[in-house]
């Protein structure tokens, strides 16, 4: 009897915080719709805005995930892939039956900063809100004045394909709970107006944290873990911070190069998803993308070591490339590789090959061969590297090719030949692994 | 070293340095001179052939990594008697213009249809991106891709493929 009491009770306490839960999650989750509005004349709009809008929707690269794989630009149906299922971009032209075009500014900047569609749904985080957010109202107002005054585009995108529950968007609420940290992005009184200007893009617009941030099993960003590197598409996308094996290497001038045009003579070319994103800033003016190199560059290094590279930068720590291969350690440790490597590599990764003359960077000073993990030099090598900013040459896939046995000992060989670094561990079990991936 | 490999159905062997393009083996020792030196870098797909069954730049592969492989050339899908499904297309739609890219044009595309025999427009030029013409024949060069899935198409009794 006492038992059955207490258990009563138990229930009765368990109800009452159930219901109080309940009240107060309504409350978190619940957004009104925000009224259609007529679709606004595009005339309605100060063309200086709409120009500013068209640099910071660049800096944002809207239209790599909202323009499909030959698409019409920013009219959604994108594929993202993500560790939770396939989510399809939403079409963000002006179409007022599938874009936006009957969304307010107050709808759009509720969507950007609160990842709340206009009819009162919430929104997946693949659109960055937790970016967004710090965004403030005068550029948000200029892209929805850039974004507004598109062609509309007719087009629904297909139903998202989620893991099982998740195509519940109340959960969406709680996740934001945890990982929407609103408010405007902090300036540094005691740092540069272009210091700051390029952490607010960083942290807002740029959405670099998006791709360069590790993730929680929740798919929130580890803020307090913020650009020491993450994963995106199959890629690394390598920290930010001192915690780059390469980050001495880098500085103000050389990321200003990497980011406008995708290629840092001497350094490295964008691979992978990094490529769109280098495209995007090639038509963002120079002070923007200048202020990013800036804080960027920052963040790798501390301040006073930042003068000292200034001065060094030039140097590499072991220009390997022009020595004689035939006499390397290399060819020592891999004597078969040496002549697979010349077969399939070295017309364009020798000395004096038409590449380098080019102006690409030696394979002595890529990013890729000096990284920890070996992920984005076997990916390099499978899929190849588009040419960034569209032009110019690209590094053919070598995926059907070569086996995963000889891509393992070609990337063993360049390791040894153009790095000091120590050799890659379980090689050929990665390339095997990562191939799959790229299958899927 | 010694390679042996099967090219176009035929255990053939040569021998030669392991870092020679395999496109050098075809045309120099083996006699098969479709594929097309270009650039040398990859960059224009004049050379393209199929190693186990996948388009390939034969320029940057070299002979000692297809040891025991398949490689199939333009020679391998047909005669000039009797040309292959896609080499009579390509005829058909009058699809060469200096003709020096069409050989390597024609084993991207067969690779394409060997996988897929009704690609979309939106497949065919995304898959036909690597290989470059400089005479601008690209729109002959598709229709000849879409008539060649035709006839596969209707020969699968499926009826039009297009």
């Amino acid at each position: 009897m006492m038992r059955r009491i207490q258990s009563k009770a138990l229930l009765a306490s368990f109800s009452l915080a159930a219901v109080a839960g309940s009240v107060i999650a309504a409350a978190i989750i619940y957004a009104p719709e925000i009224k259609p509005v007529e679709r606004p004349l595009p005339t309605s709009f100060d063309p200086g805005e709409v120009a500013k809008g068209a640099q910071l929707a660049s800096i944002g690269d809207c239209i790599v995930c909202h323009t499909a794989d030959g698409g019409r630009p920013f009219a959604g149906a994108r594929a993202l892939p993500t560790p939770f299922g396939t989510l399809y971009s939403d079409n963000i032209t002006p179409d007022e039956k599938t874009g936006i075009g009957n969304w307010s500014f107050a709808a759009f900047r509720r969507a950007m900063v609160n990842g709340v569609a206009r009819d009162g749904s919430h929104l997946y985080p693949a659109l960055p809100y937790e970016h967004f957010t710090h965004v403030d109202d005068a550029d948000l107002r200029a892209i929805y004045a850039f974004l507004m005054t598109r062609q509309p585009v007719e087009q629904v995108q297909p139903k998202n394909d989620l893991l099982p529950g998740l195509g519940f968007r109340p959960l969406l609420a709680g996740w934001k709970l945890l990982f929407l940290h609103e408010g405007p992005s902090t300036r540094d009184p005691a740092r540069s107006a272009e210091w700051n200007r390029g952490k607010y893009l960083v942290e807002g617009l740029g959405h670099c944290g998006g791709c360069h941030t590790p993730r929680n099993i929740l798919g929130g960003e580890e803020r307090s873990s913020d650009l020491s590197g993450g994963i995106a598409e199959g890629w690394i996308a390598p920290a930010l911070d001192k915690s780059n094996p390469s980050a001495d290497r880098w500085d103000e001038a050389s990321l200003f190069d990497y980011l406008t045009t995708g290629i840092a003579g001497g350094h490295s070319a964008a691979g992978g998803p990094m490529g769109p994103v280098a495209e995007g800033l090639s038509t963002v003016n120079d002070a923007d993308v200048q202020a990013i190199a800036v804080y960027i560059a920052s963040r790798m290094k501390p301040e006073s070591a930042l003068q000292k590279a200034a001065s060094t930068v030039a140097t590499l720590p072991r220009d390997v490339a022009s020595q004689d291969p035939a006499s390397s350690k290399s060819t020592i440790a891999h004597p078969a590789t040496d002549t697979l490597f010349a077969g399939a590599c070295g017309g364009c990764h020798m000395p004096g090959a038409p590449m380098q003359v080019t102006g690409r960077p030696p394979l002595s000073a890529v990013s890729d061969l000096r990284m920890t993990n070996p992920r984005n030099a076997i990916q390099a090598v499978l899929q190849g590297v588009a040419p960034p900013s569209g032009r110019g040459p690209a590094m053919p896939g070598f995926a059907d090719i070569l086996t995963d046995q000889q891509i393992a000992d070609l990337l063993g060989y360049a390791r040894a030949h153009f790095t000091d670094a120590s050799p890659w561990p379980d090689l050929t079990a990665e390339v095997s692994a990562i191939r799959k991936e790229d299958a899927r | 070293m010694t390679v042996s490999l099967i090219v176009n159905g035929q255990r053939r062997t040569v021998s030669a340095t392991p870092d020679t393009p395999l496109l050098y083996v075809l045309r120099d020792d083996l006699e098969l001179n479709a594929a097309k030196y270009g650039c040398g870098l990859g960059q224009c797909g004049a050379c393209t052939v199929h190693l186990d069954g996948k388009a390939v730049f034969s320029c940057l592969t070299p002979i000692g990594a297809t040891q025991e492989r398949q490689v199939t050339t333009l020679e391998g899908l047909g005669t000039q008697a009797q040309p292959g499904i896609l080499q009579q297309a390509f005829i058909d739609e009058q699809a060469a213009q200096c003709g020096y890219c069409i050989a390597g044009m024609i084993m991207r595309a067969q690779s394409l249809l060997d996988r897929n025999p009704a690609p979309s427009d939106a497949e065919i030029r995304r898959h036909m991106q690597p290989n470059l013409c400089r005479c601008g024949t690209h729109h002959r060069i598709i229709r000849a891709i879409k008539r060649a899935s035709a006839v596969l198409g209707s020969q699968n009794g499926k009826g039009d493929a297009s």
